[in-house]
């Protein structure tokens, strides 16, 4: 009956899990050759909704029409072959194997027998030019960085003649530029006919990009809208359920004296960082901005010491100091909260208190025995000082949101009591709601006389909490600058000096 | 943004062939040719006369058995996996085919009555013990998602305890099944010439299995179905991969090839018994190690196999034949994985 109008309906859709409702009685529907955004805080059942389209959930209750047919996938393969796909949060390739495998995996074409390569090789290369994506389909994937991948991803997505895309956050490690591109060729296919369901926390791409946006919280609908009709202001109160004023809590921290200083740091193996010098001040957020693989992250391992260095040195307060591995960097003030959280971060299946206390391990342990009571007491200043949401100490980590993990991970750097901070994306994938809470505890650290240095993707948050921003270029420094007298254009193009 | 992807292509490339002419990257990536050269080199300085032909076939045709059973070993530790059990799996497969095919005019046999079969019903009923046990293994991962080690450690011990069962004669207890058919032996122990060169059947067998092989993981769509579900089960299951289809049939190669190598190394030796078989897989999943077989799974190949049963074999005879103590020549196998192994990772090592 509504089949005419809209290209999917999802009716009254509910799931729950252990313990908890994911969704609650969800109505959301699509129309063909739009672009509409799902938003809502992590936890709000976004993706799981998505995943009981894609066959991997199996709703408890509700209806799925697709075209106004009644269907409901069994399985990611049958949601695929009805023209369904999607393009996962967490990248889900073969690493080992080259894009063309990738791209046709669990549906290589064949001639007899035999898997029959020059038509992967054609086939692949179609959908790439087609894409405006120039990438030789026999790279091995392994080969390639992030934001490649993710094109490659995209890609392979698109290749399944999808009439529903869903997009979970695609954009989360691309640059602006790759963004573009991919916005691109999201309008390309909402000409073509295509539902798209775009997933992003970032809402100026969303106010950007979509015809519609959803909002969901705590695993209901709370509205539908057209995009024209909604500001950021306006999105951000209905995800979060309340009026958000800032999004950025006042600066309050005053940089001091110099802590650290950097000077002529170099990789030892490049392609790494190239003649690295800055300082760091007492209370002062230092910015880092840059593009992919501008070696942002490689010059927060540096310091850190996991990554090694032919040239330069480190003093902290004036002081040579050598962090030759991670325990030295520890032992002397550093801290380094890494990039992928799910990867270098979280103990996935080890409890909140485990991860409170790991780094800091050593010192609750008397003669080898660890002191159960002290590791408790502190795991609950993490979770109190912190606000981390979590039923116990003893629950798995993994099970709480990303937010949540963040700033268990977050708390796990401050028992260690550091004096430098090397803070990796520490807002990525994190909802706006947390995402507030952890500008406001970078600010409070800052405030309690920590430097911290804060590696971000996104120039909005670098401007709205950092005193200074040095910009990568290339491995290079490609500038460095006070932050009120920075813009978004003039981040480009330091960042741009050395390509 | 079409320029700026291919800039970054061509850094890539540039990238790749950097590395490429680097000749410390070169070595490693033949490290295990290099390793096998210079052992046969130090063989044969030792003692000139290790060059001929004969101790080439003879090195070949002892690793025959053992590559067939690495082939199977190796496709389940691209799956992530591993197996305990290929081992007395082949024992149990041999002992049985060697009771079904003893000579007719031999004195103790297993079955006096049984009249002369044609060889390959052993040998189908070998495949198939091979089969059933590996479909176990296979259920046991793909379905009870258990870990291979743990589900191949109980077969392991079914399959040992079968073999025992089956090969005991109270009260004099077990005793080895010996008197094989002649046809059986010729079989696999006979030999073409080219020349003046005698080619054993055995080599044969194994070349044809391992261009078969070769042929399945590379160019079918369940090889490359293995190598993406080894490198990311999620990825092949987000893609439609039915997972559990494609774990089976791993397995049910593994099984085939297992069954052929009992039919097949029982006859070598000459008889069976509750031994045979005996640590086998441990040599199989050393051969696919130092093969570069990655144990986190997604990585490997057929020759890459096959080189390493032949490193494996090499330091057994070549060793042997310089007379080598064999209690040393056990460390030094012990020493060759440890160290082939560490140099084929340094290739995927990262360094910061």
């Amino acid at each position: 009956m509504s089949g005419e109008t809209y290209l999917l309906e999802m009716r009254n859709i509910s799931k729950s899990f252990p313990g908890v409702q994911a969704l609650d009685n969800v109505n959301f529907r699509v129309k063909r050759g739009t672009v509409h955004a799902l938003v809502g805080e992590n936890g709000a059942g976004k993706s799981t909704l998505m995943k009981c389209l894609f066959g991997i959930y199996k709703e408890d209750s509700g209806e799925i029409y697709l075209e106004g047919v009644k269907t409901s996938f069994p399985n990611p393969r049958a949601a695929l072959e009805n023209g369904v796909s999607m393009v996962h949060q967490e990248l889900n390739q073969v690493l080992q194997r080259n894009i063309m495998d990738n791209i046709l995996l669990g549906r290589y074409p064949r001639k007899g027998i035999v898997v029959d390569e020059k038509k992967m090789y054609d086939f692949t290369k179609s959908i790439f030019d087609d894409l405006g994506i120039n990438i030789d389909p026999r790279v091995k994937l392994g080969d390639l960085s992030v934001s490649q991948r993710q094109m490659v991803e995209i890609a392979k997505a698109v290749s399944y003649d999808a009439k529903i895309l869903v997009l979970d956050e695609p954009t989360s490690s691309l640059t602006q530029q790759e963004t573009e591109h991919l916005f691109k060729i999201i309008k390309l296919l909402r000409d073509r006919g295509c539902g798209i369901i775009y997933i992003s926390h970032k809402i100026e791409e969303i106010l950007n990009i979509s015809d519609e946006v959803t909002v969901m919280r705590d695993g209901q609908w709370i509205a539908t809208e057209n995009a024209k009709d909604l500001t950021t202001d306006k999105i951000i109160s209905l995800m979060v359920g309340r009026e958000l004023t800032n999004r950025f809590p006042p600066k309050i921290n005053k940089p001091k004296d110099v802590i650290l200083e950097v000077k002529n740091l170099t990789g030892k193996y490049q392609p790494s960082i190239q003649n690295v010098s800055f300082e760091l001040r007492k209370g002062e957020i230092l910015g880092v901005a840059g593009l992919v693989g501008s070696r942002r992250t490689e010059l927060l391992e540096t310091i850190f010491g996991i990554a090694s260095h032919s040239e330069g040195e480190i003093l902290l307060h004036g002081k040579l100091v050598d962090n030759k591995d991670s325990a030295t960097a520890i032992k002397n003030g550093f801290a380094l909260l890494t990039e992928e959280r799910r990867a270098t971060g979280i103990f996935e299946g080890l409890s909140v208190r485990f991860n409170s206390v790991i780094a800091n391990i050593d010192s609750y342990a008397n003669f080898g025995v660890l002191d159960g009571k002290k590791m408790k007491v502190d795991t609950s200043k993490v979770i109190e000082g912190l606000n981390v949401k979590t039923p116990s100490q003893n629950t798995p980590i993994g099970t709480l949101s990303g937010g949540n993990q963040q700033k268990v991970i977050i708390g796990r750097w401050l028992l260690t009591d550091p004096e430098v901070l090397l803070m990796d994306e520490p807002t990525r994938g994190i909802d706006v709601g947390a995402k507030y809470e952890i500008y406001q505890l970078i600010i409070d650290l800052a405030n309690r006389g920590k430097g911290v240095i804060f590696v971000s993707s996104e120039m909005s948050e670098l401007l709205g909490i950092c005193d200074r921003i040095l910009v990568m270029s290339n491995g290079r420094i490609g500038g460095i600058e006070d932050a009120d007298k920075l813009d978004q254009e003039k981040i480009m193009t330091l960042a741009a000096k050395y390509l | 943004m079409k320029k700026e992807s291919k800039e970054k292509v061509e850094e890539i490339s540039k990238g790749l062939n950097k590395s490429k002419s680097n000749i410390l990257d070169k070595l490693l990536n033949y490290a295990l040719y290099i390793i096998l050269v210079i052992m046969i080199i130090g063989v044969i300085i030792i003692d000139p006369s290790f060059i001929s032909i004969k101790n080439f076939t003879n090195i070949l045709s002892q690793a025959s058995t053992r590559a067939i059973l690495a082939m199977g070993v190796a496709g389940l530790i691209v799956l992530q996996g591993t197996d305990l059990s290929a081992g007395r799996i082949l024992g149990l497969a041999g002992i049985v085919s060697a009771s079904l095919l003893q000579d007719i005019n031999y004195t103790s046999r297993m079955y006096p009555d049984l009249p002369q079969l044609p060889l390959i019903l052993p040998l189908l009923i070998a495949i198939a013990i091979g089969v059933i046990f590996a479909l176990i293994n296979g259920f046991g991962v793909a379905k009870l998602k258990l870990h291979a080690f743990i589900i191949t450690l109980g077969t392991q011990l079914i399959a040992y305890g079968m073999a025992l069962i089956y090969i005991d004669r109270p009260p004099l207890g077990a005793q080895p099944i010996a008197g094989l058919d002649d046809r059986y032996v010729s079989l696999v122990k006979g030999a073409f010439k080219i020349g003046t060169v005698e080619i054993p059947y055995l080599i044969v067998y194994a070349a044809v299995i391992a261009i078969i092989m070769a042929f399945i993981w590379n160019k079918t769509t369940l090889g490359k179905n293995m190598f993406a579900i080894g490198g990311n089960p999620e990825a092949a299951a987000v893609s439609g991969v039915n997972i559990t289809k494609n774990i089976m049939l791993v397995y049910l190669i593994s099984g085939i090839l297992y069954g052929i190598a009992g039919f097949l190394e029982v006859a070598r030796i000459g008889s069976a018994t509750s031994i045979t078989g005996q640590n086998y897989e441990l040599d199989a999943i050393a051969a696919c190690v130092i093969g570069g077989v990655s144990f986190s799974g997604g990585v490997g190949t057929i020759p890459g196999v096959l080189i390493g049963v032949i490193i494996l074999q090499f330091i057994n005879y070549g060793l042997n034949f310089i007379g080598v103590n064999p209690y040393f020549q056990i460390i030094i196998k012990g020493l060759i994985i440890i160290v082939s192994v560490s140099i084929d990772v340094r290739k995927n090592i990262v360094r910061k």
